[in-house]
């Protein structure tokens, strides 16, 4: 399966160009300078659907129902289809932009509420953050219903220390009397929070800032790692992540996967035994770098 | 108790889950931990499927699913 971080020009469907459009048609789509979101000297080009080359991949994930396609509309200009339906993000859809000088790739994964069930949506979003190995995970959870939303960021934690929480639909929050303190869930969470409202364009700003900084960090905090409190499974967790790291040196988070084969995960099972697992380790696929 | 068995009008407390692979993944997934705290909101007509609430969304699962899941009621 091939990640969304391959080096390869697979461009998404072209849009109807202009007769006279020359090679450079994938640059920033003109009118931009006068974006609203460009006022703070921030800088965002939206790209669109045909992204070109990119510097850094960005993977939205998130709970149903959060406002991913929102925040990927406001990144990108594109107008993905928000509604409120089950799989309404079949697969994954894909866009650009660029901010601060860099291009970004990002790819809108389905909703979902967690990376270890097995349906069709939570896959795709499960292999998209494992494999695809995403330079950024913005993971958009709901701030009216947070408790229900921290269980999949906790879970992306464990796999990638490359997350920003996007903390969105804030002003619903406050219409409900609920304010959430983001700096405090920061120092819990150990990523950056960014409190949005995301249909309003509150905070995208804020949220493209934290998105550059984490692509450009060279140490981003290591995935989590959960202690059992029961000491059986401890060590059959340590016993059986010791020898996937033997097997595939490496793998970051090889607790994680001892974890998902002590359960039976199908998805990770096979990818042990078909090797796919070891791409973990391997450096991303060299990735076209603009200019 | 289980949480078929529980009461319209009370409020329990999950104390665990009777029920092991995928199944007891996805009541997980949905929320259902010990601990947490779950009412039932809204029952068909034969109780099978109920709705529950917990963690401020409704849930709903048929009868065979809610008796694995164990409650403690809440005093009121």
């Amino acid at each position: 399966m091939g990640g969304p971080g391959g080096g390869t020009e697979d461009l998404p469907t072209p849009r109807p160009r202009p007769a006279q459009d020359t090679h450079d048609s994938h640059d920033a789509a003109p009118g931009c300078a006068s974006c609203a979101l460009s006022s703070g000297g921030a800088r965002l080009a939206r790209l669109g659907l045909a992204p070109g080359r990119h510097d850094h991949v960005v993977a939205l994930a998130g709970n149903p129902n959060t406002g991913k396609s929102t925040v990927f509309n406001a990144l990108t200009g594109l107008r993905q289809h928000v509604g409120n339906w089950s799989g309404k993000t079949v697969a994954r859809a894909e866009g650009g932009f660029t901010y601060g000088g860099a291009r970004y790739r990002i790819v809108d994964l389905p909703g979902t509420y967690s990376l270890l069930s097995t349906s069709a949506d939570e896959d795709v979003a499960r292999d998209a953050l494992l494999f695809g190995r995403p330079d950024v995970v913005v993971v958009v959870v709901d701030a009216t219903r947070l408790e229900r939303n921290l269980p999949l960021v906790l879970q992306i934690r464990q796999i990638t220390g490359r997350v920003v929480v996007a903390l969105n639909l804030v002003d619903e929050a406050r219409r409900h009397g609920l304010t959430v303190d983001a700096r405090h869930l920061t120092r819990e969470l150990g990523v950056p929070v960014v409190p949005m409202a995301a249909r309003r364009n509150e905070g995208i700003p804020e949220l493209l800032a934290a998105i550059a900084q984490v692509a450009g960090t060279r140490d981003a905090p290591a995935p989590l790692r959960l202690v059992h409190k029961d000491p059986a499974l401890e060590e059959a967790v340590a016993d059986l992540a010791g020898r996937v790291a033997g097997q595939f040196p490496g793998v970051p988070n090889a607790r994680w996967v001892a974890l998902r084969l002590l359960e039976g995960d199908p998805g990770i099972e096979a990818a042990v035994r078909d090797g796919t697992l070891g791409e973990l380790a391997t450096p991303a696929a060299p990735v076209e770098r603009a200019g | 108790m289980t949480l078929d068995e529980m009461p319209r009008d009370r409020r329990g407390v999950v104390t665990a889950l009777d029920t092991r692979g995928a199944e007891r993944r996805r009541l997980m997934d949905l929320g259902l931990l010990p601990g947490v705290s779950i009412s039932a909101e809204l029952r068909s007509p034969l109780g099978d499927p109920t709705a529950y609430e917990v963690r401020g969304t409704l849930v709903v699962l048929r009868g065979h699913q809610a008796r694995t899941v164990h409650v403690e009621l809440e005093d009121r």
